[in-house]
């Protein structure tokens, strides 16, 4: 397939999602932003191989740093991203410089830890964040100065969008240089990796660092789209869901966290209407086929059934 | 002294001493062995001289610095690398970017985000050297796991020549190759630079005596004796404590 072809697909789907649903746009935005938690995920988890649950730490640090800046300073939309990006990519490092030291089920217990501690301080934290009641009083500038949010989220969605096209565009560079192919080196085998004279430490940090950042990116969009900061930003739902997204969709390919997002929002969301008590069941039911039949995620389908058809025909004759 | 010195290195781990008092030297050009029964502590010596352990006591030496203190990835960048008895390879990639990874850690280029990994032509031109050198070529762009094992020691070796080592120590390169491909793991022993100073810790008393200028016995932690392949051949301590077991 050539190398243009998937990406301008992508893009007109996005587009033809625009005209189809106009009145369901603030769901097609938060699948966008979604769509950045799970890429961020995708890079700590699915390339460099850092088992975490607590990404949402990260996520509801932006949104609230977003936030934060958004009624205190500025309602800037591009200088709240930065702001969110710097806050998520800050607490990846400072929280990475214990976590990556180190791993497996510790490791995981530690970032679902950070995430706790984040939301306890939130919580308690009233007079700053609003404490349960959640963050009010977001009142955003236009973006660039030209489009204001509107009230059916037209600029939200569009702007929602380009972000997360830039932040794919930057992975997908990320990904391919020699730093993505060492962080692909540590998944595979961190005892090689240190053989051949890294300090897989410093490289796990930096990863984490980059994957805070975007995950800060996404919770600020998240604050700035919804004008809502809630104390949900730091819940261990959204850690648990955005990697049950990232399996569903393959982990380790910047496609598969985009499919996987698509798949779970989508079904979720028609799942919950039909069935507002059993749509989990669903969610479950397609886990459970995803990695029984396609353990490489759902992005490796095309290339599964291709398989299978070849091997069938090879059979027979 | 230019190349490896090892002096009175210990180990112990609680009550139990693997390594006691070693005296060792591996000067450039060396191809020795280091050979002695299952549980005599090669592979903790390996491991204490490129930095995987910290030695209880005892000094080693590289080049006339001391560099007890430092930790594998430091020691690496000096020129101190080994090979894995179980192969570690990066299964799921390709040949080639097994080989480009150690080359542009090796160049400090292992930050570099924005330009493609195998964009540099001077980069890929080492890899195409490397590959041609263990009779790669054919299999470069398919992935490691897929590899038989012989040539996934090749891989190995090759990933681990692409640092550009100093002092390279082969942890039991023929370990789990069949019969029928140890000559590859010969050939390219015999292949590597002439001073480059190896070390060959080996079970298989074939490819030892083929490729070893120089043997070192080592039994319960201790070296027994050191010499010729013919000196060791003959040494009766020797064929008694070891060879006489599998050589009968």
């Amino acid at each position: 397939m050539k190398s243009w072809l998937t990406p301008f697909l992508v893009l007109a789907l996005a587009g033809a999602a625009f005209l189809l649903f106009p009145y369901n746009l603030a769901f097609l935005t938060r699948i966008l932003i979604m769509i950045l938690l799970v890429l961020s995920l995708d890079l700590v988890l699915g390339f460099a191989g850092i088992a975490t649950l607590g990404q949402a730490a990260m996520y509801g640090t932006g949104a609230y740093a977003a936030g934060l800046f958004a009624v205190h300073a500025s309602g800037n939309p591009l200088a709240g991203l930065l702001v969110g990006a710097f806050a998520g990519a800050a607490l990846a490092l400072v929280s990475g410089l214990l976590l990556m030291r180190t791993r497996g089920l510790t490791l995981i217990m530690l970032t679902i830890a950070v995430a706790s501690l984040c939301l306890e301080a939130a919580n308690q934290l009233r007079g700053l964040t609003g404490g349960a009641d959640g963050l009010r009083g977001i009142r955003m500038q236009p973006v660039l100065g030209l489009f204001p949010f509107d009230f059916a989220g037209q600029t939200g969605y569009w702007y929602a969008l380009s972000v997360t096209v830039l932040v794919f565009a930057g992975l997908a560079v990320l990904t391919r240089s020699a730093f993505g192919l060492s962080l692909r080196g540590i998944h595979e085998s961190p005892a090689r990796m240190a053989a051949i004279g890294v300090s897989v430490y410093w490289r796990q940090v930096a990863a984490y660092t980059i994957g805070g950042g975007i995950a800060g990116i996404a919770g600020a969009l998240a604050a700035q789209i919804t004008q809502l900061v809630s104390l949900e930003s730091y819940s261990f739902t959204i850690s648990a869901e955005a990697l049950i997204m990232l399996i569903l969709g393959g982990a380790g390919r910047l496609y598969g966290a985009v499919i996987g997002t698509v798949i779970f929002m989508v079904v979720h969301h028609v799942a919950a209407a039909n069935d507002p008590f059993n749509w989990l069941f669903v969610i479950g039911a397609l886990v459970l086929f995803v990695v029984f039949l396609v353990p490489n995620g759902l992005v490796s389908l095309p290339l599964a059934v291709t398989r299978l058809w070849k091997g069938a025909r090879h059979a027979r004759a | 002294m230019q190349g490896l010195e090892v002096r009175g290195l210990s180990k112990r781990f609680g009550g139990l001493t693997v390594s006691e008092n070693i005296d060792f030297d591996l000067p450039p050009g060396a191809r020795k062995a280091l050979i002695g029964p299952n549980g005599a502590g090669k592979s903790t010596f390996a491991n204490l001289v490129t930095g995987i352990l910290r030695p209880s006591s005892g000094e080693i030496r590289f080049d006339g610095s001391d560099i007890g203190g430092l930790d594998e990835p430091r020691r690496v960048k000096l020129g101190i690398a080994k090979t894995f008895q179980i192969t570690t390879l990066f299964r799921k990639l390709t040949v080639r970017e097994n080989l480009r990874l150690p080359i542009l850690e090796r160049e400090k280029r292992g930050y570099s985000m924005f330009a493609r990994a195998g964009s540099s032509p001077e980069t890929e031109a080492e890899v195409a050297d490397l590959l041609e050198q263990f009779e790669l070529t054919a299999f470069a762009d398919r992935p490691v796991g897929l590899l038989a094992y012989g040539q996934q020691r090749l891989v190995e070796m090759a990933m681990t020549l692409a640092l550009r080592p100093r002092v390279l120590i082969l942890d039991e390169p023929a370990a789990g190759v069949p019969s029928s491909e140890t000559h590859l793991i010969v050939n390219a022993i015999e292949r590597l630079p002439k001073d480059l100073a190896v070390l060959i810790i080996e079970h298989d008393m074939d490819l030892v005596f083929r490729v070893a200028r120089s043997i070192v016995v080592l039994v319960a932690g201790r070296i027994l004796t050191e010499g010729t392949p013919a000196q060791i051949s003959a040494d009766p301590k020797v064929r008694e404590l070891y060879l006489g077991k599998s050589h009968g």
